[in-house]
């Protein structure tokens, strides 16, 4: 039996951009717990050393490290209990945690929860490629914590899988460690991230892109000595020598919290299925942050953080559940939506946007909102879909859909 | 070196349980292994079942050990902490030439000496595996077919081995063999080891040095099996392992838990020429994903873990391949294929009686320490994460360092300066589970490497 611990008015799991800014949100006036199992706070961005965070919600330009030490000074200034080295590992209650430090084992229980575990990148065994087992195939998140944690050089010579916001800051953080990302390969027909990195980046850094390109085998006993590419344009395949592999994106919600509580998940993200104030189908316990949305930046995660917050602090006023309402599903190109839940009463999700992954680009995407046989919104956006980094569309796409309705699909014309 | 009384010639799971056996008699034992750690190459990829014997064929010596080693390592699997599942098997039929086959397996078990099989429908079938696929039209229970880990079980006998004195003797490739009138001359990279007797139980490499004693009756062909390892929120969906109803068309592809919790899809079977090549392959692993989906659809919708691929010592001979050559002074273990982790404590016994027929003094010391406990790393026993008392007895205990598979800091500590600590990253997995999880390192696998160089540095390696 694990001993049973405290209580506090809100529990937070996971200490990244999200889990933080809603921690100082709500340590205004609540008494907040923030748990996170790595031995200092900040979550992902703490080894991201390179300028492009804090746009969107702290209105300036920083580094990873910078920001998530301003993120941690922000939570402990308002209040907020930040307790490091603290795995959850498993549920005790409706909203009571298990819990290991070296302080011990025991139970925290809130008044709500908010789960904000975050995503990781699918490994090289999750992507199912063959060949052998050699040393030197990583993650971006291993890349970094190598390079910026342990201050380990990787290799010489690195071939980047994927081409999108996170591939690139591998490149930079290769090149910071002294090794030539040799090749990018992307299955799309284009490398695909945000202006900023993409024309100069590229040009700075001279790397070259493999577009419609797949990684389909890896070479090498004892360290890697090259990987085999499949050109999906033409079916020609050819080996590129490389003592480095960087599995870049792909990501995955940190869901193992969502699935053993039971909570309902939304297969399309494969993170917990929230409505557009963040609420789980457990009442009290809320999601947010790249949990609901694999992945967005870090800073649309931290405006999840303080948009939730509002709607913690009504729960634990009222202790009203928002109960069923109506899924939002993605169609083609699209692969997830959050939020998916359109429920009765619910106010517009953060920054009044629905964000969608997509697959496939669209340089002029008409989006349509269908209902129970019938369109309920529609919108010609100026800007594009692309795949590898988020689609944002207006939350007034779905004014006129009914939460007590059939599935709302939202697609392309 | 001194004269030992016993070479045991490869640290694989069969090499150490004879080691530990040998070591516990009035014998001077080394234990050769050609890799840097033991248990490295065919012991550390296999499916980890530890078999009834049920299916072998009746009357082999493979038959009689794997039933006698199944009893000697569940007796052994308590005292030393190895973690073992009794979760049962059910061979499933999905046409009506296996349903046919089933009754014929269940005679051949009683044959083995097995008496716990029992037929059942389509419906007790779904009824114990509800997540099966559509179309299963019968099945044979074995509700003694258990999982275990096979790392753990290398790891403690070679513990004990070294514990009663054994010397292990890692990195040394045997590359030559002079058998003189009453020693033998084992050339190896690493020096000469003179011994008594010689026992050959080095797997893939058995024949090889089998021909360097001037034999040559057996040729092991590397079988390579491919798996797929689900992750641990799949473990739900299967309680018990299902196995194919082996036919004329080869053995099939199983489903099982594992021992740490996860689910197991394999293996593949090739005969390949390279014994060393372990890679995967696109149409082995297509192959078996392939077989998962009509097996248990719903496995397919849950995160692959890690894939990895096992080679299996097989030979021409439908037997193990035990031999004495008495002027010689010598024991082949040769042809130990997958059974070979439940026979392999069997193996041992038996390895003692052959030397005791040759006139070897093989009577027990009545000076041994204790059997060593070793770290639980089964997921179905108490894990130091989850031990109250532990943790606050040492608190390095709760410092989790593996998020995923829940490793403490305290048993990478105890890792790094058991008896036979890793010798690497891989070793290190093996003893404790690190980086054996779902996120592949992306969160911890700086910090393990870290302790492990730091280990290292202070050992001035």
């Amino acid at each position: 039996m694990t001993p049973i611990g405290r209580s506090v008015d809100v529990v937070v799991v996971g200490a990244g951009p999200a889990g933080l800014t809603a921690a100082r949100a709500l340590a205004r006036d609540r008494s907040v717990l923030v748990l996170d199992r790595e031995v200092e706070a900040g979550g992902i961005p703490r080894h991201s050393d390179h300028l492009g965070y804090g746009v969107r919600d702290l209105w300036r330009v920083t580094s990873g490290p910078a920001y998530a030490r301003r993120l941690v000074a922000s939570a402990l200034e308002a209040g907020a209990e930040i307790a490091t080295e603290t795995a959850v590992t498993g549920w005790a209650g409706e909203r009571t945690l298990e819990v290991t430090s070296p302080r011990g084992r025991t139970t925290v229980t809130g008044g709500a929860v908010l789960l904000a575990t975050g995503a990781r990148e699918r490994p090289r065994p999750a992507r199912l490629v063959p060949g052998d087992r050699p040393a030197g195939v990583l993650t971006t998140g291993l890349l970094q914590n190598l390079v910026h944690g342990l201050h380990v050089s990787p290799g010489r010579r690195a071939v980047v899988v994927g081409a999108e916001l996170v591939s690139w800051s591998a490149v930079l953080t290769l090149r910071r460690a002294g090794c030539t990302t040799v090749l990018m390969t992307t299955e799309h027909d284009r490398g695909e991230s945000y202006a900023a990195f993409r024309g100069p980046a590229r040009l700075a850094l001279r790397v070259p892109v493999a577009t419609r390109t797949a990684v389909v085998r890896v070479v090498g006993r004892d360290r890697v000595e090259g990987v085999e590419l499949h050109n999906l344009r033409t079916g020609r395949r050819a080996m590129v020598e490389c003592d480095t592999v960087v599995f870049t994106g792909d990501w995955i919600p940190d869901h193992e919290l969502v699935r053993l509580g039971g909570i309902d998940l939304d297969p399309a993200t494969k993170g917990p299925r929230v409505d557009p104030a963040l609420r789980t189908s457990r009442p009290g316990v809320f999601a947010a942050g790249n949990l609901v949305h694999p992945v967005d930046t870090a800073d649309v995660a931290a405006l999840d953080g303080r948009h939730v917050a509002d709607h913690v602090r009504q729960w634990l006023d009222t202790g009203t559940a928002p109960g069923t309402g109506a899924r939002i599903v993605a169609l083609d190109p699209f692969r997830w939506v959050a939020p998916s839940l359109l429920t009765p009463g619910s106010p517009a999700p953060a920054r009044r946007r629905l964000l969608l992954w997509a697959d496939g680009p669209r340089p002029t995407p008409r989006v349509v909102a269908r209902q129970d046989g019938r369109e309920v919104g529609r919108r010609t956006l100026p800007w594009p879909v692309a795949p590898g980094r988020v689609f944002r569309v207006p939350w007034s796409l779905l004014d006129d859909a009914d939460p007590r309705g059939g599935d709302v699909t939202i697609g392309l014309r | 070196m001194t004269t030992v009384d016993v070479a045991v010639v490869g640290g694989g799971i069969v090499g150490c349980a004879v080691a530990r056996e040998l070591s516990g008699r009035r014998l001077t034992v080394a234990l050769l292994e050609a890799r840097g750690d033991i248990g490295d190459v065919t012991s550390k990829a296999n499916t980890a079942i530890l078999h009834t014997g049920f299916d072998a064929a009746p009357g082999t010596l493979e038959s009689r050990l794997v039933r006698r080693g199944y009893d000697l390592l569940w007796a052994y699997a308590g005292p030393a902490g190895i973690p073992v599942e009794r979760v049962g098997a059910v061979l499933v039929a999905w046409d009506d030439e296996q349903l046919a086959a089933l009754p014929r397996l269940r005679a051949k078990a009683v044959a083995n000496g097995y008496e716990h099989g029992a037929l059942i429908d389509a419906a007790d079938v779904y009824r114990r595996l509800p997540q099966l696929g559509a179309g299963a039209l019968g099945g044979l229970v074995i509700p003694d077919e258990s999982i275990v880990c096979s790392w753990t079980s290398a790891l403690a006998f070679a513990t004990e081995a070294v514990h009663r004195g054994a010397s292990l003797l890692l990195r040394h490739r045997v590359t030559a063999i002079e058998a003189g009138t009453n020693t033998t001359v084992l050339r190896t990279d690493r020096g000469d080891v003179t011994a008594r007797w010689v026992v050959n139980a080095a797997g893939l490499g058995a024949d090889i040095l089998d021909r360097l004693l001037g034999h040559d009756r057996f040729t092991v062909v590397p079988r390579r099996g491919e798996l797929i390892v689900f992750d641990k929120l799949a473990r739900p969906l299967v309680d018990h392992i299902v196995l194919p109803v082996p036919t004329a068309r080869g053995k099939g592809v199983l489903v099982s838990p594992t021992i740490y919790g996860n689910v197991m899809l394999g293996p593949t079977s090739q005969n390949i020429a390279d014994r060393t090549d372990t890679a995967t392959t696109g149409t082995g692993l297509e192959f078996l994903l392939a077989t998962g989906r009509a097996l248990m659809p719903r496995l397919l919708d849950e995160e692959v873990t890690a894939t990895y691929a096992g080679l299996r010592a097989a030979t021409e001979h439908d037997d193990y391949v035990v031999d004495v050559d008495p002027a010689q002074r010598y024991v082949l273990l040769g042809g130990i294929r997958s059974t070979g982790l439940t026979a392999s404590m069997a193996l041992a016994e038996h390895v003692v009686e052959l030397l005791a027929e040759q006139g070897v003094d093989v009577s027990r010391r009545d000076d041994l320490p204790p059997v060593p406990r070793m770290p639980n790393v089964g997921e179905a026993f108490l894990r130091p994460f989850a031990d109250a008392e532990r943790i606050a007895a040492d608190p390095e205990y709760g410092r989790l360092v593996c998020f995923c598979e829940r490793v403490s800091r305290g048993e990478v500590r105890d890792a790094l300066t058991s008896t036979i600590p890793p010798g690497d990253l891989d070793g290190l997995r093996r003893r404790t589970r690190v980086l054996m999880g779902r996120c592949q390192g992306f969160y911890c696998g700086a910090e393990v490497s870290r302790l492990l160089g730091a280990a290292a540095a202070a050992e001035g390696g």
